[in-house]
């Protein structure tokens, strides 16, 4: 599946560099990141921690300015859909805000009235299994809740794009492998554009259409793999011989980048 | 040793304590020393007491531990008052320096009903009278009568300050937190303001106005210190909000008011409140010393006024005035801190 050639990509990045100015000099985080994302696409980001995946993200969200280069977003036909959502590596969800309202908080700022975004609210906390926590705050359910408020929060406001950041960083092993289960069937469903982070490769393999691999810092694309895997996929999908295949082949280079990420931070 | 053992323990440690305790004093009171020997007693006997409701609090079951530790947090100063009360009876505090409670709680009777002639007010302003005011003077008969009041002239006095004070200071702080600009021109001298005693520029402030006897310079001083405190806090409170809220507000579509409402404001509220509670109790203390130096009605104003007639049962009786609403108006910010900050417990 080589979607480079499609004409309009939903996310293009071009010639990127981010040089962060700080005061013991520049330091760069991201270097010559060239990424075409086709619409409908799941590619995922893996690579040495620090190596820029986060600020990456945060570009592409508009939330931080590039150096230099260029990162569009297609828009799509509908015209008041918010162009990308992100599920932040530090969930982000406001404490302030019971579970629900954090859930609404997308549609609030667009304006969609309270009963109607509720009920969006309502119906996505159900199929995570937490409706029961709508009137919570933050501080009252577990790490694990806290990563699907966010997550859910980001589906809820139905952007053009997804931008998730170590959405199931925190988890443990069993509940992680549950919302993987979740994410791929949600993402079967709804079919959006989706930009993955994750330090896990099993995870990479396993969600994306294409896994892009990062060098240590400055971030650089080393390669990237077209995963094959037949859709749907879902846990069993880890026992195919293939999944074995690629886990192997991009363990091989990750592994080299990670022992180096770790002899530069001596 | 097992629990039944270490409780017998206990219970006889207490009795021995408890007795020592008597003994000591007893003996001091008996041989004429007491007096003389006034500070060590107390404080020996002080250390006395904790120990023995140390020991009773390790008896008391985890089901009445809530009430014992009711009983020690209200129990502690009612026994002072007691113990203060029997002192005085016996001759053990100068009653004159230290009049007994009974006698403060006469005075502040006395004053509360009634009209000192001399001064022209009363604590409350006789709220018994409004009716028999507003039947001969209407709506003017009635503010002239609740004119005289002390404490209304103080509570007024501080709402204003506080309200005049607090909304700005939010304000700039809000502004100074989230402007590096503004913060790095304003912080230096906000600062400066800050450790200034408020009393010490009353004076200009007094100058500042058309009638410098009149209400406005109180008022403004109060709203002064309040402000600074607040500005102050506010723009602390909004630095330490996590930039990763900001961002969230900002992906989710927030323009900049939306992102103030409900993300930099809720995000900066603890501090806000721990400073409006630092705020009430400046407040007060200039409000009062203020009163001290220039008034002719007020709280403040009613306490020195009777240290200087040399009532000192009066003058105790508007200390505790003033405490009572100290604790009124904490109590009140508590309230509203539960109405605003319903996601903290
Ligand atoms: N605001 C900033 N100012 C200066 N340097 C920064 C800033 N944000 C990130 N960096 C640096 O940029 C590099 C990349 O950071 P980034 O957070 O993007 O890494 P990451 O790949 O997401 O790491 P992780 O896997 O641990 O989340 C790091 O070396 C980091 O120290
Ligand atoms: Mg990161």
């Amino acid at each position: 599946m080589n979607t480079e050639t499609t004409p309009a990509p939903k996310i293009r990045a071009r010639a990127v560099y981010k040089t962060y100015d700080t005061a013991s000099g520049p330091t760069a985080a991201v270097q010559d990141f060239n990424l075409d994302v086709a619409d409908g696409e799941f590619v995922a980001i893996v690579g040495p921690s620090g190596c820029g995946k986060s600020t990456f993200l945060r570009m592409v969200a508009g939330l931080e300015g590039i150096s230099s280069g260029s990162i569009t977003i297609t828009p799509g036909p509908e015209k008041d859909r918010p162009s990308n959502s992100v599920v932040f590596q530090e969930y982000a969800i406001f404490p302030w805000k019971t579970v629900i309202e954090n859930v609404a908080f997308g549609l609030q700022m667009r304006g969609i009235p309270a009963r109607e975004r509720l009920e969006v609210a309502r119906s996505w906390l159900d199929r995570v299994g937490l409706a029961k926590f709508a009137d919570y705050y933050p501080h009252q359910i577990s790490g694990g809740m806290k990563q699907r408020v966010s997550i859910v929060r980001a589906l809820a406001n139905d952007p053009e794009v997804l931008l998730m950041d170590e959405p199931l960083g925190a988890l443990d092993a069993q509940t992680r492998v549950v919302l993987q289960e979740e994410l791929l069937r949600i993402w079967e469903e709804t079919r959006k554009t989706v930009l993955y982070i994750t330090h896990s490769l099993e995870e990479a393999v396993l969600l994306g259409d294409r896994v892009v691999l990062m060098s240590a810092q400055p971030g650089r694309i080393l390669e990237i793999y077209d995963i094959g895997l037949p859709r749907p996929r879902s846990f069993g999908t880890t026992t195919l011989p293939e999944f074995a295949e690629y886990r192997a082949m991009i363990w091989d280079k990750l592994s080299a980048e990670v022992t180096r990420a770790m002899e530069m931070q001596k | 040793m097992t629990e039944q053992a270490k409780a017998a323990d206990h219970h006889r440690m207490i009795w021995a304590l408890a007795g020592a305790l008597v003994l000591l004093n007893g003996a001091l009171v008996l041989g004429g020393l007491w007096r003389d020997w006034a500070w060590p007693a107390v404080a020996v006997s002080f250390v006395m007491l904790v120990l023995i409701c140390e020991r009773v609090g390790r008896l008391v079951p985890a089901r009445l531990r809530g009430l014992y530790e009711r009983a020690l947090a209200l129990g502690f100063p009612l026994l002072i008052l007691v113990l203060w009360q029997i002192g005085g009876t016996f001759g053990l505090i100068n009653p004159i320096w230290f009049p007994p409670p009974s006698q403060i709680g006469k005075a502040l009777w006395d004053v509360t009903v009634n009209f000192d002639r001399f001064s022209e007010t009363s604590l409350l302003g006789r709220p018994w009278l409004i009716p028999q005011a507003w039947s001969e003077g209407g709506l003017q008969g009635v503010g002239a009568l609740l004119g005289e009041s002390h404490l209304l002239a103080t509570v007024l006095r501080v709402l204003a300050g506080f309200v005049l004070g607090a909304v700005p200071g939010i304000l700039v702080g809000v502004v100074m937190g989230v402007n590096q600009t503004v913060r790095l021109m304003l912080d230096t001298t906000l600062s400066a303001i800050y450790v200034l005693p408020k009393i010490a520029i009353f004076p200009i402030v007094m100058l500042m106005f058309a009638d410098p006897f009149g209400e406005g310079p109180k008022i403004v001083v109060v709203a002064l210190a309040v402000f600074i405190l607040m500005a102050i806090n506010t723009m602390a409170g909004v630095r330490q909000i996590d930039p990763v809220y900001l961002m969230a507000g900002r992906n989710y579509g927030a323009g900049p008011w939306q992102l103030l409402r409900h993300v930099i404001l809720p995000g900066a509220m603890p501090v806000i409140f721990a400073g409006l509670r630092i705020a009430l109790g400046t407040a007060m203390i200039v409000i009062i010393s203020v009163e001290f130096l220039r008034a002719k009605q007020g709280v403040g104003y009613m306490t020195y006024y009777y240290w200087e007639v040399l009532v000192p049962e009066k003058m105790y009786a508007g200390l505790v005035v003033v405490m009572a609403m100290g604790v009124g108006f904490t109590a009140a910010l508590h309230w509203l801190q539960k109405r605003l900050m319903p996601w903290t417990r």
